[in-house]
């Protein structure tokens, strides 16, 4: 079931609002030249740093924008509107669909300029690694999306910007996403690859080698999500009945 | 479910009940609406009237009792474009203008209205290209007004003519204005329930407080324009359906009638004597959470 009005005007909403489409799609962009540029022919882990973190930075930009329905989500909320959409019939998984879809369309955005950034400091994949890392990404973001909606049902809007930007900080510093890793070895390298972050980051790398990720990735992405998706709906049954 | 199925049986709510924690917001209502009345559910802050709207729309789920719109359960019918309204706490959508936001709500019906059309009669096309943020209150009021319309459900709970209309208000102008039924509520329950015209003179009754002490309350009953005499000690209650002629007549009959006292005219104070004695001098009156 969709309603196309309903899709539109979520993007015309988020479209609308510059000053978050302007920090969502420039902040990783500013960090990627600002760290890559003097590094732009060395190597790490074997790959070159541009392509390493382009791959960070993309990751970094995409999990803010997978996000950010929430605050949309806080808003509606704080505002009364979930309570009125309640009593129309619009269906609360067509409206929680737009809001994945206009996720995803800013993450898109979000990873191009990334790309083309990456590229100016000389990154050259063929079309194949390109589209399997984005398929990756992509997939791979679908529990941030989740966590977003989530944390916009649950938390205050006022308290949800540093609740949200805190939890995908620490997903990205236990993920590696900020370009070096917490460990290597031993237990904690087996927490990092138990978060969803850290195989966004192996996205790019993996896609280097033409492939996908190994079956762990998918598992603990397919987790994540499966397991945010109860405590989301939990949270807006809560939010709705009496907001 | 389409909305060409014509809703039968109207709005029915029985034994309906609702606490909040400790607070019972809704004691106990019964309630028939016939399809295409306009009734007025009329009450001071914390009778329970948006408790009960919200039962009435599935926004809050009743402790007890239950509530049937046009043959459903709240629910049902609002998946199936039956209800509509806008919410008095609802502000408007950020980054939308007024058009834009009367067209997604449309968007929701099965059979919704010409955008156009709900604009231009309920005022809002003039500023119809302005962000939803940035109206007056007047304004505002008729955005939720066509926002309301423009699904043209058959139950609404927003002030308007034409179809099933149900609005809570505390302002008896507001009720009498639109509604041809009013609604009485205080503590969760229904105390009055009748045409508009004659709760309009109930609620809207002063009382005069008198001490006299020693007189028979039969004679002061049948003064002018005094509906009920109570004695209270030496302080006599009176309720007057038009308390000049009855304090005129007081004057006259009772020279030693004392501390005189003419109450009324907050509506208030209108429920406060209307529901005395029902409960204990104690009793908390229900909230209303929000």
């Amino acid at each position: 079931m969709t309603n196309v009005t309903h899709l539109r005007f979520e993007i015309v909403r988020t479209v609308r609002n510059r000053t978050f489409l302007g920090v969502t799609l420039a902040l990783p962009l500013v960090l990627f030249y600002a760290v890559a540029w003097g590094q732009r022919h060395a190597t790490f882990d074997g790959i070159s740093f541009p392509l390493y973190f382009m791959t960070a930075m993309a990751v970094y930009g995409a999990m803010f924008a997978a996000v950010s329905p929430g605050s949309r989500v806080a808003r509606d909320r704080s505002g009364g509107w979930i309570r009125q959409l309640r009593i129309t019939p619009l269906r609360a998984r067509t409206d929680v669909a737009a809001k994945v879809l206009t996720a995803y369309l800013v993450a898109l955005p979000s990873l191009a300029l990334l790309y083309l950034a990456g590229v100016s400091l000389g990154v050259r994949l063929d079309g194949t690694q390109w589209l399997e890392m984005t398929g990756l990404l992509l997939a791979g973001l679908a529990p941030f999306v989740v966590l977003g909606i989530a944390g916009g049902y649950l938390v205050q809007t006022d308290a949800l910007g540093p609740a949200i930007g805190g939890v995908v900080v620490l997903f990205a510093l236990v993920g590696g996403v900020y370009g070096f890793q917490l460990a290597t070895s031993g237990p904690m390298f087996e927490v990092m690859k138990a978060v969803p972050s850290y195989w966004l980051v192996q996205a790019g790398k993996t896609a280097l080698g033409g492939g996908t990720w190994p079956a762990q990735g998918w598992i603990v992405i397919a987790a994540w999500t499966a397991a945010l998706i109860p405590v989301a709906a939990l949270a807006y049954r809560r939010a709705a009945v009496r907001a | 479910m389409s909305n060409g199925n014509v809703p039968a049986g109207g709005v029915v709510l029985s034994r309906l009940s609702k606490s909040y924690g400790q607070v019972r917001a809704v004691a106990s209502i019964d309630l028939a609406i016939a399809p295409g009345e306009t009734v007025a559910l009329l009450g001071p802050n914390g009778a329970g009237k948006t408790t009960t709207i919200d039962m009435v729309l599935g926004l809050a789920r009743p402790d007890a009792g239950t509530v049937s719109v046009f043959g459903e359960p709240p629910a049902a019918a609002v998946r199936a474009g039956w209800v509509g309204g806008m919410l008095q706490t609802g502000s408007p959508l950020e980054h939308l203008k007024v058009r834009e936001l009367v067209a997604l709500m449309a968007s929701y019906y099965p059979h919704p209205l010409p955008v156009a059309d709900v604009l231009r009669l309920t005022g809002a096309a003039q500023f119809a290209g302005q962000p939803t943020t940035k109206l007056s209150g007047g304004q505002a009021q008729r955005v939720r007004f066509a926002a309301a319309l423009v699904g043209d459900p058959d139950l609404r709970a927003v002030a308007g003519r034409g179809k099933t209309v149900l609005f809570a208000t505390h302002y008896l102008e507001e009720a009498d204005a639109y509604a041809d039924r009013i609604v009485l509520i205080a503590r969760g329950r229904v105390i009055a329930d009748g045409p508009a015209t004659e709760i309009k003179a109930r609620a809207g009754a002063r009382a005069i407080r008198v001490t006299l002490p020693g007189t028979d309350t039969a004679l002061l009953g049948a003064l002018p324009g005094v509906v009920s005499a109570e004695r209270h000690g030496d302080a006599v209650l009176l309720s007057c359906s038009d308390s000049d002629a009855a304090l005129r007549g007081l004057l006259g009959s009772f020279p030693g009638a004392r501390d005189i006292e003419v109450r009324g005219g907050s509506l208030e104070e209108a429920f406060l004597e209307l529901t005395a004695g029902a409960e204990t001098a104690g009793a908390s009156t229900g909230g209303e959470p929000r």
